[in-house]
């Protein structure tokens, strides 16, 4: 338990301010490595809310402990990619060389293993969170290395197996062996702008209005996946009566397979930042806050340096870029590993020190979003879009992309390819030029968008009828076949938030790929909604039945409904939860129709062996049936 | 007409839902006139002398006993009915399913408040004893099952409508209020 003096100090710093409990926990845990029963309490009294709000908010988050974790801990990201490149090895010499299994803290208190969710570094898997430091391509020799300096105590810096990464990534702040994998580069990511130039000269000959107009001539929208029209956004948010407006940076980027975000942040956080002031100074809003995934903790030191640098330059503060009584200022707030907190409304939850449950909607957050004000929340390319718009002008950036879809997408590309990493396409880009740019043969299928997106394939095996189902799925719309490879990333055609991961024709689609996007939606589920916390593992048991060899028709006619079931979540993580599974009967039914047994009317799967192995083990008595 | 072939089990249910067959009062005086009961706790038949036409199932499978029974019926009927809550979804016995097999036997035999005198920390292992199953399973995740009753216990006028109805090969009428718990 952390005294009680340092608790207090700890509250005082953050004034007794109980929309903080976030970081209040989060510098607890990172002071003892977790937050104990007395801890709980001393900040239910001082804060004066009861123990069950504090712990509701600590249980919710995976990277906040109630019981004492390792000095070194280690959370191994779980990942498709991961697998895909070796994790199983991997996990085993970790699992070797600590001495205990994921999931346990060793004896002596040295080494707590964990499996952790998509920590976006799939352009180099498999990687780890190691005391907060990213170790990327993980190989058994590695991680013997690296058990082997663990025990002897060394700092983790000492650990670095390899050289620090290009860019940012080796700035004393960030100090990450982290590559930023940068491959292609078009009007966002050339590096043709002075950061920061808006604010010094054009900004003040804007009207609020006339910025807000501006970004709608250029027909932006949101670029986290939904695509909501920006400029639309911000007009709704300006019109909005608040004592307070808030612009929220969403850097949240928790959909496996993508790593944008990482990337933006690390090389051009300036034109973010600049983006949210910008978003500020058309919104008229007062407070900033960017929401960072705590996965990218290694970027907090770093990013925190830019925001002081700005505040010295007048970027922030109080009449910004010569504008009189515009005061705007940026707070990063740290998550706590949590996929639904990317959903606007969860993290608006929990950037006022709640669990990050999705809210109900209306009152959207531009009506009542972040302590009940105005709140805008942007995803970290759209504000940087927004800059490079009004920088250039509206009708520039008419020239890139496709009549619906103005402008670039930054896509994650990652998985069976020779180049991963981050490609800057126009709207309009192919199926086929991505595959072709990032050096993929041998393509069996295509997950776009992430797990929550859908699996699209080569060729048109599919010819069974599918009409029942595409009455109601429609995962934003779109067909499996060889003419598919032609479709068009667009929000009409192919929208996406830019995962792209693509699988040759060694992967095992169902027993992979599907499987482990199931086991993400069961872990990363609030289980506000019964549909979500129940469904998708109701969901994955049945894949499971069909690949033991115990399917039946039925049970496909079974994903089916109980896929629909699913629609009625509250929000985007459990309306998607059943996507892997339905999108793999849509593009890939050949693989289901093959492991059903055609001539059985009913297999419950049932062994009753295995139902009995474990008492029959605990109890020490051979199993002997036969009783009546 | 033949009369129908009735057989009925409990399994891991409480007779709970056997009562609630007997509230059916005095109309088991008709019921007689149209079936013939076989093996049923009722008769006290043990084992299955003809087939069976319909056959009830009270209760869920919470050890190997129960699923060979289950599978016994199932084989024997044509017709098998999940009568009730616990054989239709586990009922309250499934309230174990979130608690490791071993910690439930450590509960009730070794460390519970209520264990007395078990100091060789001695586990039920008769061979005459059937193993307990990791899980409480409803009826449909071990055989077919073919209807469903509703309730906890079904009250007895729903069981009556559907007898009657399954005996005489008739629709059955099942108002809303008769599924309708909450």
């Amino acid at each position: 338990m952390a005294e009680k003096s340092k608790i207090n100090q700890l509250l005082a710093q953050f004034g007794y301010d109980k929309t903080r409990l976030m970081d209040i926990l989060l510098s607890i845990n990172e002071m003892q490595g977790f937050v104990g029963q007395e801890d709980m309490q001393n900040i239910s009294d001082s804060l004066g809310i009861s123990m069950a709000q504090v712990q509701e908010t600590l249980s919710f988050y995976h990277f906040l402990s109630q019981k004492p974790r390792g000095k070194y801990n280690i959370y191994l990201d779980s990942s498709i990619i991961a697998f895909m490149n070796g994790r199983e090895a991997v996990k085993e010499a970790f699992e070797k060389y600590c001495g205990i299994s994921f999931g346990e803290v060793s004896d002596d208190g040295l080494f707590g293993l964990f499996n952790t969710s998509c920590i976006g570094m799939n352009d180099q898997e498999p990687a780890a969170i190691i005391n907060d430091k990213v170790f990327t391509n993980l190989t058994p020799y590695r991680v013997m290395n690296l058990v082997e300096g663990m025990r002897a105590g060394k700092h983790i810096d000492d650990l670095v197996y390899e050289d620090y990464g290009n860019g940012n990534n080796s700035d004393p702040d960030v100090r990450a062996m982290v590559n930023n994998h940068i491959r292609k580069k078009s009007i966002i990511l050339k590096n043709d702008y002075e950061p920061y130039s808006l604010l010094k000269s054009k900004l003040k000959d804007y009207s609020p209005e006339e910025v807000i107009s501006e970004i709608e001539a250029s027909n932006l929208r949101g670029r986290g996946g939904a695509g909501f029209p920006t400029g639309l956004k911000w007009r709704f948010g300006r019109r909005t009566e608040g004592k307070h407006r808030v612009i929220i940076c969403n850097a949240d980027e928790g959909e496996p397979g993508t790593f944008k975000d990482r990337v933006m942040l690390t090389e051009y956080q300036e034109l973010v930042f600049e983006g949210m002031v910008v978003a500020a100074y058309a919104t008229g809003a007062d407070i900033g806050l960017l929401y960072l995934r705590y996965e990218y903790k290694y970027l907090l030191r770093f990013l925190n340096r830019k925001l002081a640098k700005m505040r010295e330059d007048h970027f922030l503060g109080k009449n910004i870029a010569g504008v009189k009584d515009f005061n705007f200022d940026i707070r990063i707030q740290l998550g706590a590993g949590a996929y639904v907190c990317g959903e606007e409304s969860a993290l608006i939850e929990s950037l006022e020190g709640k669990r990050g449950e999705p809210r109900d909607k209306p009152p959207f957050p531009v009506e009542k979003g972040y302590l009940g004000y105005p709140t805008i929340v942007n995803n970290v390319e759209t504000l940087a879009t927004a800059v490079k718009i009004l920088h250039h002008g509206a009708e520039w950036y008419s020239n890139f992309g496709t009549k619906d879809s103005l402008g670039t997408k930054l896509l994650s590309i990652s998985g069976d390819c020779r180049y991963p990493g981050i490609y800057e396409v126009e709207w309009g880009t192919s199926i086929r030029e991505i595959l072709a740019m990032s050096g993929a043969d041998d393509v069996q299928a295509i997950q776009v968008g992430g797990p929550s997106g859908m699996l699209i394939g080569l060729k048109d095996i599919n010819n069974l009828d599918n009409s029942e189902l595409m009455k109601w799925y429609k995962p934003s719309g779109m067909m499996i076949a060889e003419k598919f490879f032609d479709r068009r990333l667009s929000y009409s055609d192919l929208p996406t938030g830019g995962s792209i991961i693509i699988f040759n024709n060694s992967r095992n689609l169902l027993r992979e790929v599907v499987m482990n996007f199931m086991d993400f939606f069961i872990e990363e589920s609030c289980g506000s909604c019964s549909t979500c916390r129940n469904m998708p593992l109701l969901m994955k048991n049945k894949l499971q039945k069909i690949l033991d060899g115990h399917g039946i028709r039925k049970d496909i006619y079974d994903l089916l409904n109980w896929g629909k079931v699913l629609k009625a979540s509250r929000c985007g993580l459990g309306q998607a939860a059943g996507n892997p599974i339905l999108s793999s009967v849509f593009h890939f039914r050949h693989l289901y129709e093959q492991r059903i047994q055609s001539l059985t009317s009913f297999d419950s799967g049932f062994d009753l062996g295995k139902a009995t192995a474990t008492s029959s083990e605990f109890v020490n008595k051979k199993p002997a049936f036969h009783h009546f | 007409m033949n009369k129908k072939i009735l057989a009925t089990t409990s399994l891991a249910g409480c007779f709970g839902c056997h009562m609630s067959i007997l509230d059916i009062d005095e109309r088991i005086l008709d019921l007689i006139e149209l079936v013939e009961f076989n093996k049923s706790p009722i008769d006290d038949i043990k084992k299955f002398t003809k087939p069976v036409d319909i056959g009830i199932i009270e209760g869920g499978c919470c050890n190997s006993e129960n699923v060979e029974i289950l599978k016994y019926f199932r084989e024997n009927c044509k017709i098998l009915v999940s009568l009730g809550e616990c054989a239709i979804m586990g009922g309250l016995p499934a309230m174990r399913n979130g608690i490791p097999i071993e910690e439930c036997l450590k509960e009730a035999y070794i460390d519970g408040p209520t264990v007395q005198e078990n100091k060789e920390h001695i586990l039920p292992n008769d061979e005459e004893l059937p193993l307990l199953l990791d899980q409480v399973y409803p009826c449909h995740e071990i055989v077919k099952i073919d209807y469903f009753l509703p309730g906890c216990p079904p009250r007895a006028d729903l069981i009556w409508n559907a007898l009657y109805a399954l005996i005489t090969d008739n629709p059955m009428e099942i108002p809303y209020e008769v599924v309708k718990f909450d």
